[in-house]
């Protein structure tokens, strides 16, 4: 069983760790660099709650070993609020619209709409639950989700 | 004092930690030294369980133990897991051991526990660890279960029926000899799973400087499950502390007290070391328990106007291998059956049945969308059949307003006569139906058939037993540094209880929200629990921080106006501080208030006076509080491939008074979503071995985004007179009447075929199946 | 669910990947991981050796020469959704992309793991038989060229051997202004589809058809060539009643019963897609059918 060393910049901070193949992405960042805020709702891939950005595309941490974030610039939801720690204008909405209940599955949420809304700032209703798709959850019947993501693609689009 | 929080759009004080990546569910928390578990489950639905060889598992590594029901506690190893419900003096109806004990009776049943430095590994071990299987015969179908011959579930009982319930009232023989109608129909409904997006997770740590076992579980019942630990480990209670942290979703499953649940803290205890727990997705799919299959076989009596003379039927219930919650999920389908209908005769007799597979217990609706989904079938199939409009016939056969508090002759599960209090079911359907645009519905239905479209139109209508007992406390005490701390043995897996209780609370005693500190689900914080299940906890601890708070209220304004001199009526309490109403407004701040009531020490207090700003308060309801709704789904449905799309969603909802609409819509939109997965993609598959095939996202099918519609939820509040704060319970409204408002909107657009829908999940599968046995292509071109 | 203890190696080189999958036993090629480590995280698939083609960029993309559209097994299915190559030249596989997954899995997953994987209802194989697409192995013995009819093998098996790597899938395009028509069910948005259907025509003059292809996933162990259906439309002007009747060559296939779906629906699914599909590629080619539905 081979063991690397991983050099990752996880929300603009670099980390390096020597670590087995088998490790995957989201214990790599739950476990060894201590972030938590990713979930593991499936280890499978179909749930999204572990999605994070690499090198700035959405990917399942489940599904892709830490040996492979090697050199990569990995987001998670830690990385997403303002500097000073207040919530960003998505946060913002996801909070005005109770976007989330229990809130395991919003760091996967969250990263899926970060992703949604800066290639496509003025998506659609249909397209906000397309790409939400990837994502389950169990709570809230998606409304406050789509809602919030509509009420942050137009805040931003005012430029807030 | 006006009420500024309660009834507002308060965003919720649980989302900041969330949105950020600060949530600390059970597998965020590390422990120094921590150890991980995974558990060795039998790959058998029923098996005899020989010699254990452990030896391979235990070379590798960074494995620390393999424990089996041999190195438990003995007062564990021999106890079987509490029955939530229990029923006395029957033998088949029991619960499971800890870890398995000769026979295993479920695929996925725990018989070891390997621990190890990290999961990866122990799981490497559990791979390895040797069991000696003697396989016996299984039972899967519970209707092939309860038929002569069929293998034993469990080899030690004589059969596999375990119980028979009759329920009755009224003269029902009777009924049906004078009725003008009678309709059959037999019902096949199914449920599945809770699936919180976090699956169960157990962390246990010992410290031996306090003697204190704390265990922090994701569960909905912490005080029980102290309890439980308590007697297991025959330690006192106070040297067990639980804590339910985050819960990722609970839904049901997480309200029982599991097998893990034991096992984690007494490895911790053996190793003297914290040991970890997080239950894979797998592992959820075979262990964590869920609803499944239903039978039913009934019909009703009507007279000539279609007014309800009687039901009767039987229903055969599938419980699984054991029956962690007692009967209560087929008892209260039992009695849910009448619902807001005037039904004078009634008779159902369930039959629970055992199989080899995972226990069944309630989850979100708790046999009540079985219910509903049979007699609103029913209501349909009257209309249908005597030409009567669906709105009309429910109208007519509603309970009215005028004669609440109405008994139904039955007892609920909470062991009281089901009476109804105050609720307006004809008011609830009347809104339900205006909102849904259902006066011009036909009209816009034959047009889209012009156009070859299917559109339809269901309703559905329900009444649910809320708010049950015995209790959910809550203590209110303001704090030296002007903080007002909340204790409550209420918990929270995303129903937002921390932000309903501080809305209260603060209104009460009148600090700003932000000032309160709460502390929920943990056994250390109040002394007695009960949790989050049933609806029960706005109606319990929310009445419960009312009386609370409004008793700290009087005790500041007492202080406040002895300490100011003024008389009571003229102290008024506003953002932490108490005011005086004259003069150059003299005031007191709750902290400088704190440290008065605190006294000095050797001094006495006057007279009146007590230690502490504080108070703690067990509501204990009276009965089950009744809340009621009224669905209305409209569909699409596309002949050809029997796929289903939302076109509208209406929901009238009666849950009493709201205290915080924003929280209440959210529950009734993801209760619905629920109901969606049930009427059309969710289901428990296991084969005629009593195999599980349906074992990840994959094959179980839960609503995505583009599955489920943004309701039109309006608010019928008909305050609840059984509690001081007016509130029914709101969490599984949403769920219950869906399945049966979609199949009928389904049926409803395919109408031109004359097919009859009588199942959930209503796959396109077997629409497209009944289509075909209409004969519908042969009227219809593909393209 | 963690997978079992693998050696993890990282070529960056094609030589190096093969000389890798040639020497080592038990050993599996990591493309987009999407299906791969799912089924590693179950332990359904455990290898010894987890070679990563990531770094092996040569693999990686979209190229037209001539009349052939060739694009490399490491190409993600992202970029094909957005690659302006692959919606002038191959409008199939862009409409069938709106169906593959959801966006997280687009990002990783690649055409040369949903080939070689091979899952009976994936689309990317779908619109590669529906092209007559050649496949391109390379292994330690050279590289060699296989047709897609002679791609599969059985249940999500290939004609990849286990010392080789799909390296490349070549298109043949067809002509400008063909009509293409995708159709699917599934249970839910992304969900690989129970029944797929694709379609391909080529019209000369007076709506005959001159060339018609029409495929079916989900329905056998690899995606199945309607010729029959495609019999029925070639050399006659495109017409309710031709659709009607290639659609219902579908009447004779025998899909499996699985927990997803009945062989009786699957046959039936099969016909309404393949009507639809027909449908959509007449009009796309320029046809407005005769008559309503």
């Amino acid at each position: 069983m081979s063991t690397h060393t991983v050099r990752v910049t996880v929300n603009g901070k670099a980390h390096e760790r020597t670590v087995e193949g088998r490790l995957t992405l989201g214990d790599f960042l739950r476990h060894e660099i201590g972030l938590t805020g990713t979930h593991f709702g499936c280890e499978h891939g179909v749930c999204g709650a572990c999605t994070v950005l690499i090198d700035g595309r959405s990917a399942r941490a489940c599904l892709t070993f830490a040996v492979q974030a090697n050199g990569r610039e990995v987001t998670t939801i830690e990385g997403l609020a303002h500097a000073d720690g207040s919530l960003n204008a998505l946060q913002q909405a996801f909070h005005e619209h109770h976007g989330l209940q229990c809130g395991f599955c919003t760091p996967g949420m969250l990263i899926t709409l970060t992703e949604l809304l800066r290639d496509n700032p003025d998506p659609s209703e249909a397209e906000v639950r397309d790409v939400l798709t990837g994502n389950l959850c169990r709570c809230t019947g998606y409304a406050g989700i789509v809602a919030a993501a509509l009420a942050a693609a137009k805040k931003l689009r005012q430029g807030a | 004092m006006g009420a500024k929080q309660f009834g507002a759009r308060v965003q919720r004080l649980e989302d900041p930690a969330l949105l950020t990546g600060r949530g600390r569910f059970v597998d965020d928390m590390r422990l120094p030294g921590a150890l991980h578990a995974c558990f060795v489950r039998s790959p058998h639905a029923h098996a005899r369980v020989g010699t254990i060889d452990a030896s391979a598992a235990l070379a590798l590594p960074g494995v620390h133990a393999v424990l089996t029901a041999e190195d438990l506690p003995a007062s564990m190893r021999d106890a079987r897991i509490p029955m939530m419900l229990p029923v006395a003096g029957n033998p088949s109806l029991r619960t499971q051991h800890c870890l398995a004990r000769g026979e295993v009776n479920y695929v996925g049943q725990a018989i070891a526990v390997v621990v190890a430095d990290n999961r990866y590994v122990a799981e490497d071990a559990a791979s390895l660890v040797m069991v000696d299987y003697d396989v016996l015969p299984a039972a899967s179908d519970a209707r092939e279960a309860i038929a002569p011959g069929a293998p034993l579930v469990h080899s030690d009982l004589p059969g596999n029926v375990a119980l028979v319930v009759p329920t009755s009232y009224g003269d029902v023989d009777a009924a049906f000899a004078k009725a003008a109608h009678v309709f059959d129909e037999e019902v096949w409904a199914h449920r599945g799973g809770g699936m919180a997006m976090e699956t169960r997770a157990v962390l246990a740590s010992y410290e031996p400087l306090t003697d204190m076992l704390t265990v922090w579980s994701s569960t909905q019942t912490p005080h029980l499950g102290r309890r439980t630990l308590a007697d297991m480990f025959a330690r006192n209670l106070e040297s067990i502390r639980m804590i339910a942290p985050d819960v990722g979703g609970g839904f049901g499953p997480k309200a029982p007290f599991y097998a893990e649940e034991a096992v984690i803290p007494a490895a911790a205890m053996k190793l003297g070391r914290p040991v970890t727990w997080f239950e894979d997705r797998r592992e959820h799919f075979m262990c964590a328990i869920q609803e499944r299959d239903q039978y039913w076989k009934v019909a009703v009596a009507v007279d000539a106007d279609g007014k309800l003379l009687g039901f009767r039927g039987t229903m055969l219930h599938d419980t699984g291998a054991f029956a962690p919650w007692g009967i209560v999920m087929p008892y209260i389908a039992q009695v849910t059956v009448p619902g807001p209908y005037v039904m004078p005769a009634y008779s159902l007799e369930v039959t629970v049945a055992l199989t080899n597979k995972v226990p069944t217990a309630p989850v979100r609706g708790a046999g009540r969308p079985q219910a509903v989904f049979i007699m609103e079938r029913l209501m349909d199939r009257i209309a249908r059949e005597l030409r009567l409009d669906r709105v009309e016939l429910r109208r007519r056969n509603m309970i009215r307003p005028e004669q609440m508090p109405y008994e139904i002759p039955m007892i609920f599960r909470d062991g009281k006569p089901i009476v109804y209090h105050g609720s307006d079911f004809p008011k609830s359907q009347a809104r339900a139906v205006a909102l849904s645009g259902y006066e011009t519905f036909r009209e816009r239905q034959a047009k889209a058939l012009a156009e070859g479209r299917y559109i339809g139109l269901g309703l559905g209508n329900y009444v649910e037993g809320t708010g049950l007992g015995p209790f959910e406390g809550v203590t209110v005490r303001v704090l030296t540094n002007g903080k007002v701390a909340v204790a409550t043995g209420a918990t929270n897996q995303g129903q937002g209880t921390r932000t309903t209780l501080s809305q209260i609370v603060a209104d009460q005693v009148g600090c700003r929200i932000e000032d309160i500190v709460m502390t929920i689900a943990d056994t250390a914080a109040i002394s007695q629990g009960v949790g989050g299940f049933a609806s029960r906890q706005a109606v319990n601890a929310g009445s419960s921080a009312l009386i609370a708070g409004g008793a700290v209220r009087k005790q500041i304004i007492a202080l406040a106006a002895r300490a100011l001199s003024v008389p009571d009526a003229d102290i008024e309490l506003e953002d932490g501080e108490a005011i005086a109403r004259t003069g150059n407004k003299p005031k007191l701040s709750f902290a400088e208030l704190a440290r008065l009531a605190q006294g000095v020490p050797g001094s006495a207090f006057v007279e009146g006076q007590g230690p502490g700003l504080e108070h703690t308060t067990y509501f204990t309801p009276p009965q089950a509080s009744y809340c009621n709704g009224t669905h209305v789904a409209e569909v699409e449905v596309d002949p050809f491939t029997g796929g289903v799309t939302f076109l509208n969603y209406v929901v009238a909802h009666d849950s009493g008074v709201v205290i915080n609409p924003l929280i209440v819509d959210g529950q009734v939109q993801g209760g619905v979503a629920h109901g969606i997965g049930n009427a059309l993609l969710e289901w428990m598959r296991y084969d005629e071995n009593a195999q599980p095939q349906t074992t990840s996202f994959a094959e179980y099918l839960l609503p995505g985004a583009t599955d489920v519609p943004t309701c039109v939820i309006e608010h019928v509040e008909t305050p609840n007179p059984l509690n001081p704060i007016g509130v029914k319970g709101a969490g599984e409204g949403g769920a219950i009447p869906a399945p049966a408002a979609i199949v009928a909107a389904i049926e409803d657009a395919l109408s031109p075929f004359g097919v009859h829908f009588a199942e959930m999940p209503l796959t396109p599968d077997r629409i497209v199946q009944a289509l075909r046995a209409a004969s519908a292509y042969e009227k219809l071109e593909f393209v | 669910m963690k997978p079992a203890p693998f050696d993890y190696h990282a070529p960056t080189s094609l030589d190096e990947a093969i000389g890798l999958v040639s020497s080592l036993d038990n050993a599996k090629l990591l493309a987009g991981g999407q299906s791969l480590v799912a089924m590693m995280n179950f332990r359904f698939v455990i290898p010894d050796h987890l070679i990563d083609l990531n770094g092996v960029s040569a693999l990686a993309g979209i190229s037209v020469a001539g009349e052939t559209l060739r694009i490399g097994a490491m190409t993600r299915q992202r970029d094909l959704e957005f690659s302006s190559d692959i919606v002038k030249h191959c409008p199939l596989m862009r409409e069938a992309l709106r169906h593959v997954g959801h966006r997280q899995t687009r990002n990783r997953g690649t055409i040369g793991g949903s080939l070689a994987h091979a899952d009976p209802s994936a689309e990317l194989p779908l619109v590669c038989a529906a092209h007559d697409a050649v496949i391109e192995i390379a292994g330690a013995r050279g590289t060699r060229r296989v047709p897609f009819a002679e791609f599969g093998q059985g249940f999500m098996t290939t004609a990849v051997g286990l010392d080789e790597i799909l390296t490349a899938v070549e298109l043949p395009l067809w002509p400008a202004g063909h009509g293409f028509g995708f159709h699917e069910f599934a249970r839910r948005h992304g969900d690989f589809a129970i029944v797929g259907a694709a379609a391909l025509l080529a019209l000369g003059k007076d709506k005959v058809v001159t060339r018609a292809s029409v495929t079916l996933c989900g329905v056998a162990t690899a995606p199945l060539r309607m010729g029959d259906a495609e019999a029925k439309l070639t050399g006659r002007p495109l017409a309710r009643a031709a659709i009607r009747a290639a659609a219902a060559t579908a009447r004779t296939i025998e899909p499996i019963t699985d927990i997803h779906a009945t062989a009786d629906y699957r046959r039936h699914l099969a016909e309404v897609l393949m009507a639809r599909a027909l449908a959509d590629a007449g009009r796309r080619a320029g046809v407005t059918l005769e008559g309503g539905a």
